[in-house]
């Protein structure tokens, strides 16, 4: 077959320089590939690529070092935030973020969480809230809607039995450490422009040594809610959007 | 040679690992408070090394929080220690794990007090096996140093570091609530400069993370490796570097054990104890050494076998239910008699207590 040639002026989208030839092993549908690309994005297009360490998570993205063409650390489940702190204090000139699942930041990292953003640390924590535990199979994740079915609320989830579900980016704005806190989604191209525009910004906060942000992304796991990509997307707009309102939080300028 | 004036100064061990970590020009320090070593991380918050050496200090939330912190500043090459005790070190089980199974160096101080459980602040060798035969999940072995002195707990810091690096291993030295406490005089080391970020960048390039330059691929810490095969063949590259460390790195200090008819078997603060045992023994016509190991891992197994070919007996002599007493029989293999003789609880014997246990359980037998 002849290799076709588009002109750059017809060039509409292209992958960036950062991101890798490796074939993603996420699931067709899934949020997290379109959330490394725009990360990709935002560092090639700041020209931090050099000075920029990711933090990856225990949990469906544990392999973003296959894909963002960085250097990464991959954490213990939930300590992303503990790492990310510890590489920020020795290279304070360094760009450093976490990315993070709900299960791995708001569960069993929670304390993690809490304290990188009550000291102020200087890095970005990427939030994906699929409310969901992907890559263990899909078991309630802390972020779980009410009455939601998963493999470990089988009949959905019930407060009087699992508790209810809780928002982390509203608790840590009450934290003097924090200075951008914002939630996004990437299920339509206009959300996938205003994600991108916040990560930028995030980035750019801890850049300039301002504190701590959180970007959540309000995300699908089509293959955990057992539903098709075009489903999943249907059902995050009606049920994960009402409960988990987008916007910018909290924002120190 | 110029005649250096030697800094002498009167000090606890666990002031000392501060000092020691400042003068060897470590890079960092991340803890969380517990007796009997917080002094470690107060020391440290009094002398500010980051005003001078710019060496960073941090009190974590937690163990967990300060293991995964060192985690971090030591995939991006960086000299970094943590210290805690019993308790503590359980909780940092998974991220030393972590450690070893991404070949990370860093170095990790455990002033060891009774348990289990919460247990007491007084000291204990109850942490043996922890230290020794694991702690964390998985085939790993932390190199392992029993100072039974202030100023082995000086001299260790820069030892352990020296050992991580060599070796891309998370060190451990395993003290006690009586070393870490005591005072004793030391010779401080001269202060050492902190290796730039260039230096780390030439030294550590194959695999620090501390941002990809443009003439090097990336490089990614991590333990994982979902592929069976070339997660065995990880585990087999990692059973060499422990085999080589068995080679070169045993390290022991023999005490009149070249005529002894008995051996006594004993590290760190026992190890001061049973050297008073062996002179009240020798006043007394009886013929007994002390092996003290100073590498627990790698453990002085050939040393001990070789003994084991001409001496009647050996008294593993550690504050705990026996443990260390296990490595002894091993390295024996059944060549002479093996006892094991402890107090727990925080209790700690005294050197004719020890010649007690000896006659009743060897020499008398
Ligand atoms: C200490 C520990 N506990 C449990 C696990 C198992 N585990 C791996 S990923 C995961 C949950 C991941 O869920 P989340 O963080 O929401 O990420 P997702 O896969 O949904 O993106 C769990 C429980 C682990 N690897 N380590
Ligand atoms: S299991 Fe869910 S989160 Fe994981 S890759 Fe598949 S869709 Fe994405
Ligand atoms: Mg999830």
């Amino acid at each position: 077959m002849a290799e076709v040639e588009i002109k750059p002026e017809n060039r509409v989208y292209g992958k960036s320089p950062l991101i890798t030839d490796n074939v993603m092993h996420y699931c067709p549908g899934c949020s997290h590939g379109t959330v490394h690309k725009l990360v990709a994005e935002v560092i090639d297009e700041m020209g931090i690529a050099e000075r920029t360490i990711g933090i990856s998570p225990v949990g469906c993205a544990v392999f973003a070092y296959n894909y963002i063409d960085i250097d990464w650390i991959e954490a213990a489940h939930g300590r992303a935030c503990a790492v990310a702190t510890a590489v920020k204090r020795l290279h304070p000139e360094n760009m450093v973020f976490t990315y993070q699942g709900d299960g791995d930041l708001s569960a069993i990292g929670t304390a993690e969480t809490i304290h990188a953003a009550a000291r102020g640390e200087n890095i970005v924590a990427i939030y994906i809230n699929n409310a969901i535990y992907g890559m263990t199979g899909g078991q309630m994740a802390p972020t779980t809607l009410i009455g939601m079915k998963t493999a470990t609320t089988p009949y959905g989830r019930d407060p009087r039995l699992n508790g209810y579900p809780y928002k982390i980016a509203e608790m840590l704005t009450h934290l003097d450490g924090t200075a951008y806190i914002t939630r996004q989604s990437v299920h339509t191209p206009a959300n996938v422009r205003k994600c991108k525009r916040a990560l930028r910004k995030a980035f750019e906060t801890a850049m300039a040594g301002k504190g701590f942000s959180l970007v959540e992304v309000v995300s699908t796991c089509n293959s955990g809610w057992k539903m098709s990509p075009v489903a999943a997307n249907r059902w995050l707009e009606e049920n994960m959007l009402p409960f988990y309102p987008l916007g910018d939080i909290k924002c120190n300028d | 040679m110029a005649q250096q004036q030697q800094e002498v100064k009167l000090m606890k061990g666990n002031e000392v690992i501060a000092h020691a970590a400042i003068r060897f020009g470590c890079d960092a320090y991340f803890g969380y408070p517990i007796t009997p070593q917080s002094e470690v991380m107060e020391t440290l918050m009094e002398l500010k090394p980051w005003e001078t050496t710019g060496m960073v200090v941090l009190q974590a939330e937690s163990e967990i929080s300060s293991i995964n912190m060192v985690y971090g500043a030591a995939a991006t090459g960086k000299r970094v220690l943590t210290s805690s005790s019993s308790p503590g070190i359980s909780l940092m089980a998974e991220g030393i794990s972590y450690i070893a199974g991404a070949e990370l160096p860093c170095l990790i101080v455990n002033c060891q007090r009774g348990g289990p459980g919460l247990g007491t602040i007084q000291p204990s060798q109850g942490d043996y096996f922890q230290a020794c035969k694991g702690g964390g999940h998985g085939d790993y072995h932390l190199i392992v140093l029993a100072p039974n002195s202030v100023q082995e707990m000086h001299d260790f810091v820069k030892l352990g570091l020296d050992l991580a690096f060599k070796y891309r291993n998370p060190a451990m030295i395993l003290a006690d609530g009586a070393i870490g406490q005591m005072m004793e005089k030391v010779v401080l080391a001269p202060q050492q400069p902190r290796r730039t970020n260039e230096e780390i960048a030439a030294e550590c390039k194959e695999w620090a993370t501390y941002g990809k330059p443009a003439d090097r691929k990336r490089n990614v810490v991590t333990s994982l490796e979902l592929q069976s095969e070339a997660m065995e063949q990880i585990n087999l590259r990692l059973n060499a570097k422990y085999r080589t460390m068995e080679e070169n790195e045993v390290r022991y200090e023999a005490i009149e054990c070249d005529d002894a008819d008995y051996v006594l078997v004993a590290f760190g603060s026992s190890a001061r104890i049973c050297s008073a045992t062996v002179e009240m023994a020798r006043a007394e016509g009886l013929r007994v050494g002390l092996l003290r190991p100073i590498t627990l891992y790698p453990f002085p197994t050939r040393p001990i076998a070789e003994l084991a070919k001409r001496v009647k007996g050996f008294l593993s002599v550690e504050l705990n239910a026996g443990q260390m007493v296990e490595d002894v029989r091993l390295a024996v293999n059944g060549a002479a008699p093996v006892e094991h003789y402890g107090r727990q609880g925080g209790m700690i014997y005294s050197p004719d207590e020890v010649l007690a246990a000896l006659k009743q359980k060897l020499i008398k037998a």
